[in-house]
Parts: structure tokens; C-alpha cells; sequence
């Protein structure tokens, strides 16, 4: 018998959980502001589906409502992207080791 | 670009994402791990561009939409003072949610496209999918929106409860169980938008009780919800970086609420179900209001105790944030180490309004982050300082969470702040924490306390260091 294809997803669905689990606690707790910022942006990869939604087509070559809601969450999505890992480098730079004391 | 094709392409970008997770284990390499995370993004947009068909007059508006969003998010990402981190991410959130709304719908309105059937006779587990993709990033949209306005101010950070709020809840989260259940024998409009309406209103009204200082947790919450959000549109759309990303995300955000939960002591549902310090428990204080004596000083006081002290240990909380002390606080400290005085700062899990905020602050102030330490690695250096300097904090160092079981903070872990030698404690007035519980700190012998903003206090403690 064929496995569905839901269950490989459902699969890797299930192992990223974990990976995420994992990878998340050795995240050290200084860093916990720009993990959020960072997931924030990552999570804007929906706009994988927002693409999909520009681009979906009716008969008509006109734009459907399903474009322009597609048009919309592209620039909520990009807005997400280049804000969320702008502000995340701008953060990171911040992290600084206590310099050599050159002065002394 | 062929099916086969773009999903490895998926894959190797929820792999980069792993690794820019990864990146953050310590500060040297988290750079770098932006770096992978945009790698991937770039990737993810450029895959899902080849895989569908193009028309020139979506690709202009696409292009429009897409640099109006960048030079917003651009603008927003140098402009955005590090004070205001925890609303901006809260904004974000909301911003994620909606957007998975608006995919979910047009996901709805022209399936085919999607690959999912036709209109109205959607496949039965894409319909689920979409239903709990739509339903999440709703709530995800409206809970945000209501911790962006309290978190700004625009709304009182206090809880607002009302009789019966629980049973409402629960009455709408099985409505919309019902709802996505109804929605695989009846794909009628009425039910699809009854459904994000339904949810958007349980977003709206699960964060109206929960209270300012609960916030780190509603943050990491709604962190994990934007997670899961993603997680199902992925399922909807057969995309694996989504369903990776969504899974990281989501529990990305639960392991953060979890470790805010520990630091205030308090299970998850107990901050949710709201109304911190508003029930029965604030009686009890009540009857303790007689005056007690407090030794209160001034500036050239605490200037004096710091420069003859040899250790300073610092506790910033909250109300550094909000007076914007740091940049003061990093001065005073730079004059402290010239006078030979070791100088450490000590954070509590839940200092501040969202994970990390005071990691962020202190670095903006270009505090290195190797003088930081967390909760478990400096409790035990108290007992052998000579200075606590507690700017902005008070919950987090009442020795009340250790000796009375009758307080509502006991139990939860505190920062021992009373076994230092003398304790400065920067405070606008008497006025009880958050809890709402009286911080018995304040009466000590070794305790001085300094009656005034953060920021002025700190700068007049610097002039008098010269």
C-alpha cells in the first residue's frame, strides 16, 4: 500500500519539533530578544504562499480578489523580512566582547 | 522550475534556518546565523517565484508590494529605539498572522491555483489544514495587536476581566472546533469567514486579562502561535520550508513562555486564565501599611558606598527600560571600574517585558556581554559583594518569595539581593511592584533607599563620583 504524502509531511513536521526543541535550549538567554526577532523573520516565509496567491490565476487575465489579497500579505511579509532581520543584525552588532585593554 | 527541484530547494532552506537558529548558542556566531537565516529567505522567495507561472502585470505589483514592505520594515528595523523591542515584535507577530490569513483566504477563493481542487470542493485534509492555518494566524493577528497596544501604551497594561470571561472563552474555542470540523461536509462561505471572525475574537479577548508584567510570556506565546500559524498554511501548501520553519518557530516560542513561566513560578494556564496581583491577594497587604521606617539617601550617599565599595553588583529591571537609563548606568559604571571596583550585572528571567530585553538594552549601551550574567550563574557572588545597585527592578529581588507562602510571589526564584553587604535601591516612590506585594527589602538596615527617576539619579550619582 502507498504511505499518503500527508505523512511524510506530518513527519517532518514531527522532527523539526524536535531539531527546534534542541537547537532553541542551547540558544544562550542573552540572545533571547534577537531569537524572537530572528523567528519572526524566519516565519515570514510565508510569503512563499503569498507568491503563489500574486500569481494564481483565474480564466480572466484580470486581477482576482485572490491577487490582491496575495499583493497584500507579500507586503505584510516583506515588511516582516527586512524589518525582522535588519533589526536582529542591528541587535547583533550591539554584542560585544569587553575589548583588550589597549589604554593601560 | 520542477516540483522535484523547488522542494529540495524548500528543504535547504528550512536546513539554513535550523543553522541561523543554531547561530545564536553564543554571540560570536550569531552573525553569521543571520546571515544563513536571509540566505535562506532569498532562496525561499526566488524558488516559489520559478515555480509558478508568471504574467507581467502580477510581477509589477508583486515587485510593488515587495519594496513598499521593505522600505517600511527597512525604515522601522534602523529607526526603532531598543526600548521599544518587545512592541515591535508584538507588531511583527501580528503582521505574521494576518498575512497567513490572507494566504488561507485566497487559498480558499482559488484553490486551483494551490493545487488543492476547486472551489468549494477542497480537499478534506487540505480544508482542515486550512482551516486550523486560518484560525491560528487569526488569533496570532489580534492577540498581537492587543500586547503591540499595551505594550506602547495605548491601552492600559492592567487586566480588564468580566464575569463569565472564561466561559465565553471556552464557548468560542469549541465553536471554532465545531467550525473547522463543519467546514470538511460544508465548505460554505458563511462558515469559512464565521470561522475567522470567531477567531479573531478569542485572539482579542485572551490577552485583554493578562496584565503588563505577564508580557514576556504573551510575547513568547504569541511567538509560537505565529509558528504554528505557518506550520498549517505549510500543510495547506504541501511546502516543506514552511512546515519546517513553522515547527521551529512554534517551538521556539513554547520553550521561551516555558522559561518565563519558571522565572515567575507560575504554570502557563495560570497566566493565561490572567489577573495577576488583582484577586483576593492584594487584602493581605493591606494590613501591613502602617510606616514602617525606611533609610532613604541621596546621591552623594550611594556615590560615597559605591567608590569605597571593592564589588558592585547591578540589577537592572523594567524601569531602566522605561526611564532609559542605560547609557547613564554604563557611565557610572566605567567611573566605578576606574576607582579598581568589579562591577557585574545580574538578570532575572523576567526582567523587563520580553525575553532578553535587558541583554538588549545593556549591549546597546555597550556593556560587553561577557560582565552579564544570568540568574543561577551570580546568586551565589551576592552574599560576597559590597554593593547591589537595583535600578528599576522589584518583584524579582523580594526576599518575601522565599519566606512567606502566603505571598502570590513565593516560590519564585529571586535574585539575592539582601545577603550584599548594602543594597541602593532606585525606586519613584514606595509604591508596591507589580505583584501588588509590599517589598520587605525596603525596611532592611543595609537597604538606602535613593526616591527618584532612574536615568537622574544615576547621572547625579556619576557627577558625584568625579
Amino acid at each position: 500500500m502507498e504511505i499518503d504524502p500527508f505523512i511524510f509531511r506530518l513527519s517532518i513536521f514531527i522532527l523539526s519539533i524536535f531539531i527546534g526543541y534542541f537547537v532553541v535550549w542551547s540558544v544562550t538567554p542573552s540572545l533571547h530578544t534577537p531569537l524572537m526577532s530572528v523567528t519572526n523573520a524566519i516565519s515570514s516565509v510565508i510569503i512563499v504562499g503569498a507568491i503563489i496567491a500574486s500569481f494564481s490565476s483565474l480564466e480572466g487575465s484580470s486581477i482576482s480578489f485572490s491577487n490582491i489579497l496575495g499583493f497584500v500579505a507579500v507586503t505584510l511579509a516583506a515588511i516582516n523580512i527586512f524589518g525582522g532581520f535588519l533589526v536582529t543584525q542591528r541587535m547583533l552588532q550591539m554584542y560585544k566582547k569587553k575589548e583588550k585593554k589597549k589604554n593601560k | 522550475m520542477s516540483a522535484n527541484l523547488s522542494s529540495l530547494l524548500f528543504l535547504t532552506t528550512g536546513v539554513l534556518f535550523i543553522l541561523a537558529l543554531r547561530g545564536l548558542s553564543s554571540p560570536e556566531t550569531s552573525r553569521m546565523g543571520n546571515l544563513f537565516g536571509i540566505t535562506g529567505m532569498i532562496l525561499a522567495i526566488i524558488v516559489s517565484i520559478l515555480s509558478v507561472d508568471i504574467f507581467f502585470s502580477n510581477l509589477i505589483y508583486f515587485m510593488i508590494a515587495l519594496s513598499i514592505g521593505g522600505v517600511i520594515g527597512g525604515i522601522i528595523a534602523f529607526k526603532i529605539p531598543m526600548t521599544a523591542m518587545p512592541q515591535l515584535v508584538a507588531g511583527f507577530h501580528s503582521l505574521v498572522g494576518l498575512a497567513a490569513v490572507l494566504v488561507a483566504v485566497s487559498a480558499y477563493y482559488s484553490p486551483d491555483s494551490f493545487g488543492l481542487g476547486a472551489f468549494q470542493k477542497i480537499k478534506t485534509a487540505s480544508i482542515i489544514e486550512m482551516g486550523l492555518g486560518v484560525s491560528i494566524g487569526a488569533i496570532t493577528f489580534t492577540g498581537s495587536i492587543i500586547a503591540f497596544m499595551k505594550l506602547q501604551g495605548l491601552m492600559s497594561g492592567s487586566p480588564i476581566t468580566f464575569p463569565g470571561q472564561h466561559y465565553l472563552n471556552a464557548l468560542l474555542g469549541i465553536l471554532i472546533i465545531s467550525l473547522i470540523g463543519y467546514l470538511i461536509i460544508n465548505q460554505s462561505q458563511q462558515i469559512f469567514w464565521i470561522l475567522i471572525v470567531a477567531s479573531l475574537f478569542i485572539g482579542f479577548l485572551i490577552i485583554i486579562p493578562i496584565g503588563g508584567a505577564d508580557m514576556p510570556v504573551v510575547i513568547s506565546m504569541l511567538n509560537s502561535y505565529s509558528g504554528w500559524a505557518a506550520a498549517g498554511i505549510g500543510f495547506t501548501l504541501e511546502n516543506t520550508a514552511l512546515i519546517i520553519t513553522g515547527a521551529l518557530v512554534g517551538s521556539s516560542g513554547a520553550i521561551l513562555s516555558y522559561i518565563m513561566c519558571k522565572g515567575m513560578n507560575r504554570s502557563f494556564l495560570n497566566v493565561i486564565l490572567g489577573g495577576f496581583g488583582t484577586d483576593n491577594s492584594s487584602s493581605d497587604t493591606k494590613e501591613k501599611t502602617e510606616q514602617k521606617p525606611v533609610k532613604s539617601g541621596n546621591a552623594e550617599d550611594a556615590a560615597f558606598l559605591m567608590k569605597n565599595a571593592s564589588s558592585v553588583i547591578i540589577v537592572p529591571g523594567y524601569g531602566m527600560a522605561v526611564a532609559q537609563a542605560q547609557h547613564a548606568l554604563r557611565e557610572m559604571v566605567d567611573k566605578l571600574k576606574k576607582n579598581d571596583v568589579k562591577v557585574s550585572y545580574a538578570i532575572h528571567p523576567v526582567a523587563g517585558r520580553m525575553p532578553g530585553h535587558m541583554n538588549v538594552l545593556l549591549a546597546e549601551a555597550n556593556v560587553p556581554y561577557d560582565e552579564v550574567f544570568e540568574l543561577d550563574d551570580i546568586n551565589n557572588d551576592f552574599a560576597n559583594t559590597d554593593v547591589a545597585y537595583v535600578i528599576g527592578a522589584n518583584d524579582v529581588t523580594n526576599p518575601v518569595a522565599k519566606t512567606d507562602p502566603k505571598s502570590p510571589i513565593f516560590g519564585m526564584p529571586i535574585l539575592d539581593v539582601e545577603k550584599c553587604k548594602s543594597v541602593l535601591f532606585i525606586k519613584r516612590s514606595m509604591s508596591p511592584g507589580y505583584a501588588g506585594v509590599d517589598n520587605e527589602l525596603f525596611y532592611r538596615d543595609n537597604t538606602l533607599m535613593l526616591f527618584a527617576d532612574a536615568k537622574k539619579m544615576t547621572e547625579d550619582i556619576v557627577k558625584h563620583l568625579d
